[in-house]
């Protein structure tokens, strides 16, 4: 790897200024993380597919664009998406047998709108099952490994795009949240993640794992860069009717504002006997930070918070079992061979087509939705869930962010937590809160514990994303964890 | 919480997926461990408080005008069905 | 399928009837009719709901249940919903929510129906029906909900195979749930028809059975007389006539009590009616899976409806059949029977009244003239009212002829069928054929003199006492006058010449 080539800078930020000031052509660029990312391939395993032609000829086009001075601040930057987005044309598997040769008729919103901004699509990246996992173990594409140390996690599930981030093979990636999947890879492999508010950006064309969890979002070097994509991808869509109809705002206007006066509230619940010590460290010293900035820091409790691991694990799964049931080998994706009848058609290709997490989730969702359970499980949870929210709201009410760790670990090793659900589901413990209310959230490297990053997480209000990002942007001109890489993806 | 053998044969009949014989014992334990852990629920005081279906409170659904705004596309959309014939989906015989 | 917790739930249990063919039951029947919305994109995508169009043309991403795709919420079905609760005076939920009811089968692309299950956007209104006899009975409307049709399977020229199509899947419904009030199939059509006619006045629906927009479910269940709990119910699917309705119910009662009589028990399960052997059968594979996880649906906000909307939806509806009807009998003077046959469809009442506006007089006469021979032809030909050649102005034109003694009401009906053929109006056909009726006095007297003079034997019979010859010389006065003498006129002079 040592002729690995490097990119002209590590941001989206400072790479579209080599373009606009010519000192590269986005076709330049797009060669430069083709060649990374087929040297990272092997060792990685961060892409399910690499659109190398499309890429080329997209950036091809941006530079003719901005030859004829119709450029705009991302023209010909080249991002990857997670492979749970439709891409119209281009094979759209969310990480599972089920869908290995299902080939989009359309593009998904968030893609449509960053391809309009002008960026390039690089492939699709890896990912756990149907985003079902914490450690991209489920995919059926094989694990993704963790840059910093290839016998560990990237975390998930978007793994594939916390991965390919941190090794420099591209220098931005879309992915997606639902209990944590952006903000956990994001802090195992030492970049930034942003899960907006849930009807930020539209979920059209995200293939759904939980509806009213899912939130599409992005992996980053920077919060600037966050910024800089989050516009372009976010936005209501007439065709989801669970985006907002709220405009968005101009969220580089507001990067650099003083902090001075924010309040900052440390949630108790986070700093529990899981949280591993080094972590808290890290943790603690990034407060000392924010209060070197200006802001004021206060403990909070969310007492409902140690609820939201069980919550979680009843509505993601109904929710799941019945998304996922159209998923049945009739109209696309795996079909068994030589059904006997209708119902061997179904269970066949659904016990073939799903991995062993997809399965579980599905039955655990089809048994809490069922006759006699429905109020004992789901009901019952969609009531904590409201406790959970009003916790949230309560703090607010004190505070403009609240802050904590966004893992209680650093990156484990593949396989550790194959053989127990529990465990590899409580690694969402911090983060799953913000899914169940609907909140936007962060993770920030924030340094390193036995030499592997540590994320520092940020809860917002509903649409906070604006003050979230100037928080964390003030944190990551004081720090420089964000710019680390891992020495061999240098 | 504890699931039989018995109870996962019939989620998945319901989820309509075959399971190998190998699969069903570790459903029975992972199962079983998940619905042990989620009773935790249980002893969250929920009178009086209503369940939260989505996470934005107080929206409402949106209408759509009332306009045809597809056009015929079945060849493409078709061209990821399995089996498909005279512009029909194949499934294997239903009998009602 | 309503969730099965609204249904049993009787109230009204007014007006009981005999059941079937045994006294000592009684039929209990509660109908879930499906109307299809007449929109014109799908209630959750801008896909065509046109009939008839080539398999899966009309089937977009969403349809298909495609991964990613989401539904959004078609307002005029929203509309449409609101009218009908407002038409049988019910409650509009000011925020009703849509639910997923969670089952596999080919012709469901998404493996769950998109319907509303524990808030229905409409809630218990009533209907009143008047049965043949003049008996007027009240029928409970549980809830009306929105919900989106299925696909269509179908099973011909495909060995061993079955072929989807998707058209209609995500077609708009209602499906209107009635409480078990109806105690005979009599009774169950009578109400079926008048929500097929409330559909149809309201616009929303366009009533056609052949292509399936207007159909029904019906639960049946029988009982001892005097009985209080109700019998263990089946559920009969896919009726789409009112033929098979009523049969498909007689047929299911009359097995019902033999499965009791013998000692048997009837079994709560879902049956259908096979028309060509005129039985119910059941319908194993539906039982199957029968827990269909109804949770609300999260790619779906609630629906709030604002007491604006609601009455401004209000503003716009027609008058309805039933306060037309008393209309036409307060103010035309009109039977029950023939204000309720008038206005059983909305575009007959409407050309019933165009007819009575421009004659100006005689309702009753034009009445008969709308729902005898001008319906009579419509429905021998199967047009609808304004495709056929006479048009309110041509009937009302030949209505006023008989009114203004012109041409008898015998006359008339050679007329109409006249100008049914050609689209001529009735006095070009009367002048064309030289039908104008003989009023003058002179004429019918010449007519009838002639006639006594050619049948002197009759003539003396009748003078010795036999009145009933009475009827012979009508006939022969009529005859020679080629039908066009004014019977009043005939009769008063014919009486005063034999009389001599």
């Amino acid at each position: 790897m040592s002729a690995l080539p490097s990119l002209p800078a590590p941001t989206v930020a400072g790479l579209a200024r080599g373009l606009l000031n010519g000192e590269y052509s986005s076709v330049e660029l797009t060669r430069a993380c083709l060649d990374r990312i087929a040297a990272g391939q092997p060792a990685l395993n961060a892409f399910v597919t690499v659109t190398a032609e499309g890429a080329l000829a997209a950036a091809q086009a941006a530079d003719d664009a901005r030859a004829a001075g119709r450029a705009g601040p991302l023209t010909g930057v080249p991002i990857a998406h997670k492979d749970i987005f439709c891409t119209e044309g281009v094979r759209t598997t969310c990480g599972s047998k089920m869908l290995a040769d299902f080939v989009s008729p359309y593009d998904a919103t968030v893609v449509s709108g960053l391809k309009a901004a002008g960026t390039v699509m690089l492939g699709k990246l890896n990912m756990d099952e149907f985003a079902m996992g914490s450690s991209n173990e489920t995919s059926y594409f094989g694990p993704v490994r963790n840059p910093w140390d290839p016998a560990l996690v990237p975390g998930g599930s978007s793994g594939g795009s916390a991965a390919a981030v941190a090794a420099r093979l591209v220098p931005a990636a879309t992915a997606t949240d639902t209990g944590g999947s952006i903000r956990q890879p994001a802090a195992l492999c030492g970049v930034t993640g942003i899960k907006p508010t849930y009807g930020r950006a539209s979920r059209y064309g995200m293939i759904a794992f939980a509806s009213s969890l899912d939130q599409a979002g992005l992996i980053t070097v920077s919060a600037e860069d966050a910024a800089l994509l989050l516009g372009p991808m976010s936005g209501f869509d007439p065709r989801d009717s669970t985006s907002v109809d709220s405009p968005v705002p101009d969220y580089m206007a507001t990067l650099g504002d003083s902090l001075e006066g924010l309040t900052l509230g440390v949630v108790r619940e986070f700093f529990d006997k899981g949280l591993d010590g080094d972590c808290e460290q890290r943790i603690r010293e990034a407060i000392a930070v924010y209060e070197r900035l200006g802001a004021k820091v206060r403990e909070v409790s969310c007492p409902n918070l140690p609820l939201s691991v069980p919550t979680y694990y009843v509505v993601a799964p109904a929710e799941c079992s019945s998304n996922l049931a159209r998923f049945d080998g009739v109209r696309f994706g795996h079909r068994c061979d030589a059904p006997r009848n209708l119902a061997d058609l179904y269970s066949r290709s659904r016990g073939e087509g799903f991995g062993a997490e997809v399965k579980r989730r599905i039955m655990t969702g089809t048994y809490v939705l069922s006759a006699g359970y429905f109020d004992a499980y789901y009901l019952k949870a969609q009531r904590v869930r409201q406790l959970i929210s009003a916790d949230f709201a309560r703090a607010f009410a004190d505070c403009d962010l609240l802050l904590g760790p966004t893992s209680p670990t650093t990156a484990f090793a593949i396989g550790a937590k194959c053989d127990d659900p529990i465990t590899m589901y409580l690694n969402d413990i911090y983060t799953i809160g913000a899914n169940l209310a609907g909140l936007p959230a962060m993770s920030l490297p924030c340094g390193f514990a036995g030499g592997l990053p540590v994320g520092l997480q940020l809860i917002g209000p509903h649409f906070s994303e604006g003050r979230m990002l100037n928080a964390a942007h003030r944190y990551q001109q004081e720090t420089d964890w964000h710019l680390r890489a891992p020495s061999v993806w240098a | 919480m504890s699931l039989t053998r018995t109870d996962i044969e019939n989620i998945a009949r319901l989820a309509r997926l075959e399971l190998t014989e190998a699969e069903i014992p570790v459903y029975v334990d992972s199962l079983s461990r998940i619905f042990a852990f989620v009773g935790e629920l249980e002893r969250a005081p929920t009178e009086g408080i209503s369940p939260m279906a989505h996470p934005l409170p107080g929206l409402a659904q949106r209408l759509r005008a009332d306009e045809v705004t597809e056009t015929d596309r079945r060849d493409l959309y078709q061209r990821n069905a399995p089996a498909a014939e005279a512009g029909l989906y194949l499934v294997p015989k239903v009998i009602e | 399928m309503a969730p099965s917790r609204a249904v049993g739930v009787g109230l009204n249990m007014a007006g009981s009837d005999m059941a079937g063919t045994d006294s000592g039951w009684e039929t209990v029947i509660g109908l879930e009719i499906h109307a299809q919305l007449a929109t014109r994109s799908k209630i959750f995508s801008g896909s065509a709901t046109a009939y008839g169009a080539l398999p899966n043309t009309q089937a977009n991403l969403v349809d298909l249940g495609y991964p990613g795709v989401l539904p959004v919420l078609n307002g005029e079905a929203v509309r449409m919903a609101v009218c009908f609760g407002l038409a049988i005076g019910a409650r509009i939920a000011p925020r009703s929510v849509f639910a997923r009811k969670n089952y596999f089968y080919p012709d469901l692309p998404k493996g769950y129906q998109i319907s509303q299950y524990e808030l229905p956007i409409v809630a218990e209104g009533v209907l009143e029906v008047v049965l043949d006899d003049g008996v007027r009975k009240r029928i409970g409307i549980t809830r009306a909900h929105l919900e989106e049709d299925a696909g269509k399977s179908l099973h011909e020229g495909l060995p061993g195979l079955t072929g989807i199509d998707l058209n209609r899947a995500g077609t708009p419904l209602i499906e209107i749930v009635s409480e078990p009030d109806m105690r005979s199939a009599r009774e169950a059509i009578a109400y079926m028809k008048k929500v097929h006619t409330l559909v149809r006045y309201l616009g929303i629906c366009d009533g056609n059975m052949q292509e399936g927009s207007f159909r029904c479910d019906a639960n049946v269940s029988v009982r001892r007389r005097g009985a209080e709990q109700f019998g263990t119910r089946a559920e009969i699917k896919n009726l789409n006539s009112f033929r098979f309705v009523e049969k498909a119910i007689n047929f299911e009662v009359e097995r019902q009590i033999e499965l009791i009589e013998s000692g048997g028990k009837v079994v709560q399960e879902t049956r259908l009616y096979d028309p060509d052997k005129g039985e119910t059968r059941s319908m194993r594979s539906k039982e199957a899976a029968n827990d269909y996880r109804y949770f609300p649906d999260p790619d779906l906000l609630p629906v709030l409806l604002e007491p604006a909307f609601i009455e401004a939806v209000r503003a716009t509806l027609p008058e309805l059949p039933d306060a037309k009807a008393a209309r036409f009998v307060r103010d035309h003077g009109l039977s029950d029977y023939d204000a309720g046959v008038l206005t059983a469809s909305r575009e007959i009442a409407a050309f019933y009244e165009d007819v009575l506006q421009r004659v100006g007089s005689d309702p009753k006469l034009c009445a008969n003239w709308v729902m005898g021979d001008f319906s009579a032809f419509l429905n021998r030909d199967n047009l609808e009212v304004g495709a056929a050649k006479v048009d309110a102005a041509h009937l009302a034109g030949l209505v006023s002829r008989i009114v203004d003694a012109t041409i008898s009401g015998k006359i008339a009906k050679e007329i109409f069928e006249a100008m049914w053929e050609s689209g001529a109006s009735a006095d070009a056909v009367i002048e064309q054929k030289g039908l104008r009726q003989i009023t003058d006095t002179g004429a019918i007297e010449a007519a009838i003199d002639e006639v006594m003079a050619k049948n002197p034997g009759q003539l003396a019979d009748y003078r010795s006492g036999k009145d009933k010859l009475f009827g012979f010389f009508v006939g022969q006065v009529m005859k020679a006058t080629g039908g066009k003498a004014n019977p009043a006129q005939l009769n008063e002079l014919l009486k005063a010449k034999l009389a001599g």
